[in-house]
C-alpha cells in the first residue's frame, strides 16, 4: 500500500510541478511530462520501480483518447476520409520502412531485422501527436486531420505487423533465449494492454479466444465482435445510461462510461484485435448519440491522467548511463531518422497537396517513432527477430524521437507559421462545429429559444439532464445531449470555448446562477442570456454578469395584461403602448435596484436599495392617485394635439 | 357597385376629433370595407398577403390619416412599403392594381390658407402629397383628388364627417364622377354637390 502511494505521489508531483512551468515557457504539456519523467527516474531507479509496466498500463490512455477522437468524428466524415487514411497511411508506412530497412542494410544489418527495425521505426507517436493536436487545436486544420488519417492507419497496421514480425526470426536468437513464445503476444503487444516481462510462460489474465480457432472461425469471431461494437454501441447505449440514470448519481455515469471503454478494448484484445482500434469504432458509432458530452467528459480527466503518466514512464524510462556513453552516435541515429521520415511525409504532402502551415504541420509533426515503437520492439526480442543489444539501442532512438517532437512543434508554431504568415499560400482554417449557440436546458422555455435559434438556421447544442424529457424530444427529432449543465467539464465539452453564445434556460435559480458566475469568470467575451425566475433572481444573474436576463414569466405576464386591456375596450394600438411603456417603466426600476443589489447583504438589511425601493414605490402611489408622472403620460406624449389656446397663440404669433 | 376599402391610419385615436368623427361615421356605411390599421397591426406586423388580397378584392381605396408632419402616421407609410411589393404594385408583372382608384381623406391642422407660398406651411397641401400621387401613378392606379379637412382641431368635425358619408356613398353607388374628381386641386366638403353626377342631381 505505501509502495504505491509513494509510487503515484512522486508521479503526481512531478506532472503536478513540470506541466504548468512548461505550459507557461510555451513547451506544451508534452514536454512537460517528458521533462517531469526525466527529473523523477533517479527517484524510481531508487525505489526499483518497473518503469516499462508502468508505462504499459498507462498507454491504455492512447485507447481512451482514440475513443474521444472517434466521438468527435462522424461516420460520414470517417468515410471522406478513407482516400487519406488509405493513401497517405500506407504509404507512409510502407516508404518510411523500405527506407529505414536500406540504411539499417548498409550499416550492416542483415534484411530480417533491418526490416523489423524498418517497422518499428515508421510508426509515429499517437499520444503526443493527437495531445498535441488538440493542446494547440490543430486537430480539424487540413494538416491535422492528415496527421491523423497517418496515424490511424498505423494503428489498424500493428496488427498484420503483429502477425508478420515472428516469421523474420533468426534462428541463433532463438538458441540464445532458449525458447519461443507463443502466439498470445500478439493480443498482449497490441496497442494498451498490461504488459508482461517473463517472456513466455502462462499468462493467466492473457487470453486470446480465436488463437487455437480454425481460421474461418476466428475471422467469424472477429467480425462478430466489431459487429457487436458497432451495433451495440448504436442499440445498447441509450437504454444502459437510462437505466443508470435512475439511480441519479454522477459517479455511475463515469463508472458507466469507464465499463464501456474497458469492455470493448477487452473484447477486442479477446479477438486479437486492437483495442484503440476497437474503441476508436465504438467512438464513431456514438458520434451522433446524444450522450456523446457526457462521455466525453467522464472519460477526457482519466484520458489525461493516463497519457500524462505514459509520457512521464517514457522520460524515465530514457538509459542516460547508454546514451551518454555514445551521445553523438545516439543523437546522429535519432537526428537522421526524423530527418528520413520528414522527408517522406514532406514528399506526401506535396503528393496530397498540403499546402503552406498545414505541410509543415504534416511534415514536422510525425517524424518521431512512437510507443508502437516500444510495444513492437519487446515483441520483436521476444520472438528473436532483433537482438536485445540493438533493441536496447532503437528504444533510446525512439524515446529521444519522442522527447524531440514537442522541439519540432515549437519550432512549427514560433518559427514556421509567422514566416508563413500573410502568404498568399495560407488558407483559412476550415472552421467545424464552431460558434454555435449552447442552450442549458431544453424544458418549456429553453424548448422554445432552440426551436426559434434552429428555424434562424443556426447551430445549437443542447443540454438536458432529465432522460425522460430526452426519450420524449428525441421522438420530435429534436438533437438533445444528454448532462448536467452546472458541471464544467460538460460544457467544456459542448464546446463552451468555441460557442458565441450561451442560453442559461434551466429550472434551478441558484444552479443557473452558478452556471453564469463560471462561464463569465472563464470566457468573459461569451455573451450570455440566462433565464431568471424572479425579481431577485434578476439581481443575482446581474451580478453573476450575465448580459441579457429575462424574467421566465414576465413577457407572458405583460402580453395577458396587453390582452385585458383590448378586452377592456382599449384601442389594440393603444394596448400595445400602454405595455411597452409598463416594460419599460419595469425595467428602469428593475436595472435601477439591481446596480444597487448586493447579494452578501440580505435585501432588507441594504438601506440603498431600501430607499430605492420606497421610492419607485412612491411613484406608484402618485399614479394611483393620479397625480405624478404615471407612465401613461409618456404613452400620451408623442400624439396629442396642441391646445386650442396653445393654437391660436401660434396663429398669432406668426400673424405678427 | 363599386368595390370601397376604407383604410384609417391615427395612432393617437383616443385624442383625435375630426379623424375620430369621420372614423365613426364611415363605420356606418353599409357595404364598404374597414381597416383600422393601428387595431388591426398594433406591432406593426403587417400581414403582406392579405393586404395584397384586400387591394384585389376592391376597385377605390380610401386611405384616411391625419397629416403629421407633411406626411403620413409611420404604420401606413410601413404599410405601403411592405404591400405594394415590386411584381405586385410595380416592376415587372406588377401590373396588379393597375386601373383602381386611390384616394386621400387627409386632415390637417392648419387652416387652408397656410398651404400656399405666402402662408406658414409655404407650398400647397398638394405638393406635401406629392408621394401619394406618384405612388398611385407608378402603381397604374389613379389618383383622385384629396378630401381635405383644415384647421382639424378647431373646427367642428360633424358636417365634414357627415359629407365624407356621402361621398363614401357616392363612390359605392358610382355616383361620384371620378374623371372630374381627377382634375380638381383637392375636394373640401362644400365642393362635394360638384362631383356628383347631373343625372343623380336631378334625380
Amino acid at each position: 500500500m505505501t509502495d504505491f502511494l509513494v509510487l503515484a505521489f512522486v508521479f503526481l508531483v512531478a506532472g503536478v510541478a513540470a506541466v504548468p512551468i512548461a505550459s507557461r515557457l510555451g513547451l506544451g504539456s508534452v514536454l512537460g511530462y517528458l521533462i517531469a519523467g526525466v527529473a523523477i527516474s533517479p527517484i524510481l531507479a531508487m525505489l526499483n520501480v518497473d518503469v516499462v509496466a508502468i508505462q504499459h498500463f498507462a498507454e491504455f490512455g492512447v485507447v481512451m483518447m482514440l475513443f474521444l477522437v472517434g466521438l468527435e468524428l462522424e461516420p460520414k466524415m470517417l468515410w471522406q476520409m478513407r482516400h487519406r487514411l488509405l493513401g497517405l497511411g500506407g504509404l507512409q508506412v510502407g516508404v518510411t520502412t523500405a527506407l529505414v530497412m536500406g540504411v539499417s542494410m548498409m550499416f550492416g544489418l542483415t534484411w530480417s531485422v533491418a526490416l523489423a527495425c524498418g517497422l518499428v521505426l515508421a510508426l509515429s507517436s499517437t499520444a503526443i501527436v493527437l495531445q498535441t493536436l488538440n493542446e494547440k487545436g490543430l486537430m480539424k486544420s487540413d494538416g491535422g486531420q492528415a496527421s491523423f488519417s497517418v496515424l490511424l492507419f498505423q494503428d489498424i497496421a500493428v496488427i498484420p505487423m503483429l502477425a508478420l514480425i515472428p516469421l523474420l526470426a533468426l534462428p541463433e536468437l532463438g538458441d540464445v533465449t532458449g525458447h519461443a513464445v507463443g502466439h498470445e503476444v500478439v493480443a498482449e503487444a497490441a496497442h494498451g494492454e498490461a504488459h508482461h516481462d517473463d517472456h513466455g510462460g502462462d499468462h493467466g489474465m492473457n487470453i486470446n479466444l480465436v488463437e487455437n480457432l480454425p481460421a474461418w472461425q476466428a475471422a467469424v469471431a472477429t467480425i462478430g465482435a466489431i459487429a457487436a461494437v458497432v451495433v451495440g454501441g448504436a442499440f445498447l447505449t441509450t437504454p444502459a445510461f437510462r437505466f443508470v440514470a435512475m439511480a441519479n448519481l454522477r459517479e455511475l455515469f463515469v463508472a458507466m462510461a469507464l465499463m464501456f471503454v474497458i469492455g470493448i478494448a477487452l473484447l477486442m484484445t479477446l479477438v486479437g484485435l486492437s483495442p484503440a482500434l476497437g474503441t476508436f469504432l465504438a467512438g464513431v458509432v456514438l458520434a451522433n448519440s446524444e450522450y456523446r458530452h457526457e462521455l466525453e467528459s467522464d472519460i477526457d480527466p482519466f484520458r489525461g491522467l493516463l497519457l500524462g503518466l505514459f509520457f512521464m514512464t517514457v522520460g524515465a524510462a530514457v538509459n542516460f548511463g547508454v546514451l551518454f556513453e555514445n551521445f553523438g552516435m545516439f543523437l546522429g541515429l535519432t537526428l537522421g531518422l526524423m530527418a528520413l521520415k520528414s522527408l517522406v511525409l514532406f514528399g506526401l504532402a506535396r503528393i496530397f497537396k498540403l499546402r503552406g502551415g498545414d505541410k509543415y504541420l504534416f511534415g514536422l509533426g510525425l517524424a518521431q517513432a512512437g510507443e508502437f515503437g516500444f510495444v513492437l520492439l519487446s515483441f520483436t526480442v521476444a520472438n528473436n527477430v532483433i537482438p536485445q543489444q540493438i533493441a536496447d539501442q532503437l528504444l533510446l532512438v525512439v524515446a529521444l524521437s519522442m522527447m524531440l517532437t514537442p522541439l519540432l512543434f515549437i519550432l512549427y508554431e514560433k518559427v514556421i507559421l509567422p514566416r508563413l504568415d500573410g502568404g498568399e499560400e495560407q488558407e483559412p482554417d476550415e472552421i467545424d462545429q464552431t460558434g454555435q449557440v449552447i442552450i442549458a436546458g431544453h424544458g418549456r422555455f429553453g424548448g422554445v429559444v432552440n426551436r426559434m435559434m434552429r428555424s434562424a438556421g443556426y447551430e445549437t447544442t443542447v443540454l438536458d439532464y432529465s432522460s425522460v424529457q430526452l426519450e420524449r424530444l428525441r421522438r420530435f427529432g429534436v438533437k438533445v445531449f444528454f448532462g448536467d449543465a452546472t458541471r464544467a467539464d460538460l460544457l467544456h465539452a459542448a464546446g463552451i470555448h468555441e460557442a458565441r453564445l450561451l442560453v442559461v434556460a434551466i429550472d434551478e435559480r441558484d444552479a443557473a446562477t452558478e452556471i453564469v458566475r463560471h462561464v463569465k469568470h472563464e470566457h468573459p467575451d461569451l455573451p450570455v442570456v440566462a433565464r431568471a425566475v424572479d425579481r431577485h433572481h434578476v439581481y443575482e444573474l446581474y451580478a453573476a454578469g450575465a448580459n441579457h436576463i429575462v424574467r421566465d414569466t414576465f413577457d407572458s405576464a405583460v402580453r395577458a395584461g396587453r390582452s385585458a386591456y383590448e378586452e377592456l375596450g382599449v384601442h389594440a394600438f393603444d394596448a400595445e403602448m400602454l405595455a411597452r411603456a409598463f416594460v419599460d417603466e419595469d425595467r428602469a426600476m428593475l436595472s435601477a435596484l439591481a446596480s444597487v443589489y448586493d447579494p452578501t447583504v440580505a435585501a432588507h438589511e441594504n438601506q440603498e436599495y431600501l430607499d430605492k425601493a420606497k421610492e419607485f414605490i412612491d411613484q406608484r402611489d402618485d399614479i394611483l392617485s393620479g397625480n405624478g408622472k404615471a407612465f401613461r403620460v409618456r404613452t400620451e406624449r408623442g400624439w396629442t394635439p396642441p391646445t386650442k389656446e396653445d393654437l391660436d397663440a401660434e396663429i398669432e404669433a406668426d400673424k405678427a | 357597385m363599386a368595390k370601397i376599402i376604407h383604410y384609417y391610419a391615427h395612432p393617437g385615436h383616443r385624442y383625435s376629433h375630426a379623424n375620430k368623427a369621420m372614423w365613426d361615421a364611415s363605420r356606418a356605411v353599409k357595404g364598404i370595407e374597414h381597416v383600422d390599421l393601428y387595431a388591426e397591426y398594433p406591432r406593426h406586423n403587417v400581414n403582406i398577403d392579405r393586404e395584397q388580397q384586400r387591394l384585389l378584392d376592391h376597385d377605390v381605396i380610401v386611405l384616411q390619416f391625419p397629416i403629421f408632419w407633411y406626411s403620413s402616421p409611420s404604420l401606413l407609410k410601413e404599410w405601403i412599403d411592405l404591400t405594394l411589393e415590386h411584381g405586385f404594385a410595380y416592376g415587372k408583372d406588377g401590373d396588379k392594381l393597375a386601373g383602381k382608384w386611390l384616394m386621400l381623406a387627409v386632415t390637417a391642422a392648419g387652416p387652408e390658407d397656410a398651404y400656399s407660398e405666402g402662408g406658414y406651411q409655404h407650398f400647397p397641401l398638394r405638393t406635401f402629397l406629392t408621394p401619394f400621387e406618384q405612388t398611385a401613378r407608378l402603381s397604374k392606379m389613379r389618383f383622385a383628388a384629396p378630401f381635405v379637412f383644415h384647421d382639424a382641431l378647431k373646427a367642428d368635425p360633424k358636417p365634414h364627417a357627415a359629407g365624407f358619408v356621402t361621398l363614401l356613398e357616392g363612390l359605392r353607388d358610382g355616383r361620384i364622377d371620378l374623371e372630374k374628381l381627377e382634375t380638381l386641386d383637392c375636394l373640401h366638403n362644400v365642393g362635394i354637390a360638384s362631383v356628383l353626377r347631373q343625372s343623380e342631381l336631378e334625380a
